[in-house]
């Protein structure tokens, strides 16, 4: 479960939001909601441990991250607005290089199974830099198919995605939600899950 | 976690980057021929006056790997933290001075090793004998990996940040002058007579010091940048 309570963010001399709580348990989505610069890429950076909150605090099965660190590291998939995708690698050297750093070591053959649940299927082996911005995030959210993490924090996982990707990334949140997962996204589309909690967070200006 | 994983994510870490600069060879080139052109530029500035140039070649080659060193080191964390693999490599549960001592030794063996092949052939320019440019090999040999663990911390302090190119030299050759002295002390040290050893020895001690602590400095730093 992950607990979070008053949480303040501030960005020079600006405060962005304060009094955040909420807490999330398995099986539940949150979507936070926010106009742009309202803070929502800081609050996702701040759940996954990469920026301090000004004040308030995170904590992950009743302990702060700040103690956990490398096992909430371990319970713990980003996605953020940049793709994390080499463009000198290839689709199948980014995945399997990403995996085995996120400790997951994974075949040759669960690497392109992954990628072909993708839609990349046939372009495994092109080097990044030839993908379409929707592929490169295609190749960047195959990184939850084979991640072991629990929570998914997604910075505005549909940007640049086909309906079809949409689709798919639907129900991944789905199966992943299913398997007592937790998700936990920003985005611009709403994002419903039928038979799912959805927790609304929302980020006044 | 035990040993074995992390040596397995240190080869992880260590490939990777090897492979990147394999496939953006003109970066790594660049670099090597950024030594090569000013090392040459001295003896044609000079002259060909013989004792001059024997003086001032141990220093000369010595201030010319600290420059190339310092260009080379833009590419250490730029590149991945503007495409975000920087970032994902901060939420692994590796350790993360781990990752950065793969990245450092991986840029070491593309921006630092070719320097110390190639540098006794340029020596040669600087009328250096044989058995001095053995020594100025060897000095570098020690000195240069010193060069990328000291130059990483400022790298990554500098990180994101505008014109951190001019602001990474400022804060980084200062601290690179006690390599500069002994490396190049060390050839002198030799060609006087008085014997490189001293010299050697001291470069190796800061080896071994920057091994053990720029990792940890330059994880600690890369935590700030990226905040």
């Amino acid at each position: 479960m992950l607990e979070v309570s008053n949480l303040e963010c501030v960005r020079g001399d600006r405060r962005l939001f304060k009094d955040v709580s909420f807490s999330l348990r398995a099986g539940e989505l949150l979507q936070i909601h926010g106009p742009n610069g309202s803070g929502k890429t800081s609050l996702l950076r701040m759940l996954c441990g990469l920026v301090l909150p000004a004040e308030g605090n995170i904590s992950w099965q009743g302990l702060s991250i700040r103690d956990l660190r490398e096992e909430y590291a371990q319970a713990v998939a980003y996605i953020g607005h940049l793709p994390a995708v080499k463009d000198e690698l290839s689709a199948l050297e980014n995945l399997s290089i990403a995996s085995e750093l996120s400790g997951v070591h994974l075949s040759q053959d669960q690497v392109f199974a992954a990628l072909r649940r993708m839609g990349l299927g046939g372009r495994e082996l092109l080097p990044a830099k030839v993908l379409s911005q929707g592929q490169r995030r295609r190749v960047a959210l195959a990184r939850l198919l084979v991640s072991g993490a629990t929570l998914w924090i997604l910075d505005e996982p549909l940007t640049a995605l086909d309906v079809a990707a949409v689709k798919l990334m639907q129900s991944l949140i789905e199966a992943h939600l299913h398997n007592g997962g937790m998700v936990i996204l920003t985005t611009h589309q709403d994002i419903e899950i039928p038979g799912f909690v959805t927790q609304r967070v929302d980020l006044a200006a | 976690m035990s040993s074995p994983t992390l040596l397995t994510m240190f080869r992880c870490v260590l490939r990777r980057d090897l492979v990147l600069a394999l496939r953006r060879r003109s970066d790594v080139l660049s670099t090597l021929f950024f030594f090569i052109i000013v090392i040459s530029l001295f003896p044609l500035g000079v002259g060909p006056e013989m004792s001059l140039l024997r003086a001032m070649g141990p220093g000369v080659v010595w201030v010319a790997a600290l420059l190339a060193s310092m260009l080379s080191l833009g590419r250490l964390f730029s590149n991945d933290y503007r495409d975000g693999t920087l970032e994902q490599m901060l939420l692994t549960p590796q350790p993360l001075p781990l990752l950065v001592f793969g990245k450092v030794i991986a840029h070491w063996l593309v921006s630092g090793v070719p320097l110390v092949l190639i540098a006794p052939l340029l020596g040669m320019q600087f009328g250096l004998p044989a058995d001095a440019l053995l020594v100025l090999v060897g000095s570098l040999l020690l000195g240069t990996p010193v060069l990328s663990m000291i130059g990483a911390v400022g790298a990554a302090l500098t990180l994101g940040l505008r014109g951190g190119g001019v602001l990474v030299s400022l804060l980084v050759l200062p601290l690179y002058i006690p390599v500069l002295i002994f490396g190049a002390g060390a050839v002198e040290a030799h060609i006087s007579g008085l014997g490189a050893q001293a010299h050697l020895s001291l470069l190796g001690a800061f080896l071994v010091l920057s091994l053990l602590f720029a990792p940890w400095a330059t994880a600690a730093a890369l935590r700030i940048s990226m905040e």
